[in-house]
């Protein structure tokens, strides 16, 4: 169980934000679910790639065991797009906001429910 | 938040010593942690706390809108350029044992080059993000 | 950091949200220094931290800073939420176990990455920039993209925008 439990905190923290986009309406929320999913994912890649003993993986000639490099590389490039596809996501939801006023899901599909029904009794709008 | 006169003062402390950081971590990044992903993020939060600081119009004056733009692309083209010249001189596509006559340095050249283009690109993406953000919050609160 | 996902879970105040968010990412950083990651841990912070804490600020002065108190309770998230967890846990533990050299990721070419054939002492800038180059060039693409994108929704459009009004 012990030599296991880093991919317990792991699946704790995945489902955490799996909850957290599932179980709200705001899409700011949504957003930060998103990005803690996205964090268990970087732990979920690193820890397997530490070695008892070893340092971080930097050749120096005093040391022999190193943690693997390749992980971090992944996750390096994916840290970075992960917060410019962030901003982009916000940025949508900015323009949902201008656009409906509002940025809770329910009102946004109840919205648009209404105007489904506007246009049925008055035929689309040109 | 401009007017607090502690948030100024250390502002103008802090924020030169941010952006050598972000330089030290740029051209130190083959011997320690570091590189390209982490200066071109550090060096865009020294620019934002300059703006959140002193505002967005003297920020705008330092890095205008056309250079950030242009360096958004500037970082991928100089990416991709560092892969047309191993290609043109005789290699693969980013191919850097070809860009010296000793293949190790060419390898330094190759990494070098690209670091900085990485950084420039993710600099640039950070900056304008920022600024779309900022000045969408400004003309909102003018109307 | 559990404590801080919890309460992030539970707020219903964005702004704490946003807070609880930055002091995740930092404790997150902490952790990966743990696991010898320093390069993404630097990262960390300085993106998860300061930068999209910055941002979903700025988002949020542009937006409403209260969430709507949802109209059921969320059982039904919840019990999939479980569920799936059950399944992972379980699928986890026949993975290798933590830190141990003879786990697949340690034989396959991580190796030969640590014998420096470029010279350069930080192996992760060396597979960054030279080993991975190709899939750093896409990284570096899909970063100019996502930056366009936000360009062309957030640019504005004075005279479409007065006849768009309806």
């Amino acid at each position: 169980m012990i030599e296991h439990f880093s991919y317990i905190v792991t699946v704790f923290l995945m489902i955490t934000g799996l909850f957290i986009v599932m179980a709200r309406g705001n899409l700011i929320k949504k957003l930060i679910g998103l990005s803690v999913f996205q964090t268990s994912v970087y732990l979920l890649y690193v820890a397997p790639g530490k070695l008892v003993g070893g340092t971080a993986p930097i050749l120096a000639p005093q040391y022999s065991v190193y943690s693997n490099p390749l992980p971090h590389v992944l996750i390096l490039t994916a840290i970075v797009v992960g917060v410019a596809t962030l901003a982009l996501g916000l940025a949508l939801a900015v323009r949902i906001r201008e656009a409906y006023g509002t940025i809770e899901e329910d009102e946004i599909t109840e919205l648009d429910n209404k105007v489904e029904v506007l246009e049925e009794q008055t035929g689309p709008r040109p | 938040m401009g007017n607090d006169l502690v948030l100024r003062v250390v502002g103008k402390l802090l924020i030169p010593f941010i952006l050598m950081f972000a330089l030290y971590v740029q051209f130190h990044g083959d011997f320690g942690p570091g590189g390209g992903f982490q200066a071109g993020v550090i060096f865009a939060a020294g620019i934002v706390f300059y703006a959140l600081i002193f505002g967005l119009e003297n920020a705008r004056k330092v890095m205008p809108d056309w250079l950030v733009e242009t360096m958004l692309a500037a970082g991928v083209l100089l990416y991709a350029g560092v892969g047309v010249a191993g290609l043109l001189l005789g290699g693969n596509f980013l191919d850097y044992f070809v860009l010296a006559h000793d293949p190790v340095h060419g390898q330094h050249r190759g990494i070098f080059w690209v670091e900085v283009g990485v950084a420039i690109t993710v600099c640039g993406v950070m900056l304008k993000i920022f600024y779309m953000f900022a000045s969408r919050g400004l003309a909102e609160d003018q109307k | 950091m559990a404590f801080a996902v919890l309460a992030l879970a539970r707020t219903r105040n964005l702004f704490a949200a946003v807070v609880l968010s930055g002091a995740y990412s930092f404790l997150m950083a902490t952790v990966l220094v743990a696991l010898d990651a320093v390069d993404v841990a630097m990262t960390e912070a300085a993106v998860g931290a300061g930068v999209s804490t910055v941002l979903l600020l700025g988002a949020l002065h542009l937006c409403k800073s209260d969430e709507a108190k949802p109209a059921h309770r969320p059982w039904l998230p919840l019990s999939v939420s479980v569920a799936t967890a059950a399944l992972l846990v379980y699928g986890a533990m026949g993975l290798p176990d933590f830190a141990d050299p003879q786990a697949p990721i340690h034989q396959h070419v991580a190796p030969r990455y640590l014998q420096n054939e470029v010279d350069v002492p930080n192996v992760v800038t060396a597979v960054l920039a030279s080993f991975r180059g190709f899939d750093t060039l896409g990284e570096v693409t899909v970063v100019f993209t996502a930056g366009a994108g936000i360009i062309a929704l957030l640019r504005r459009r004075k005279h479409k925008r007065a006849g768009d009004g309806q």
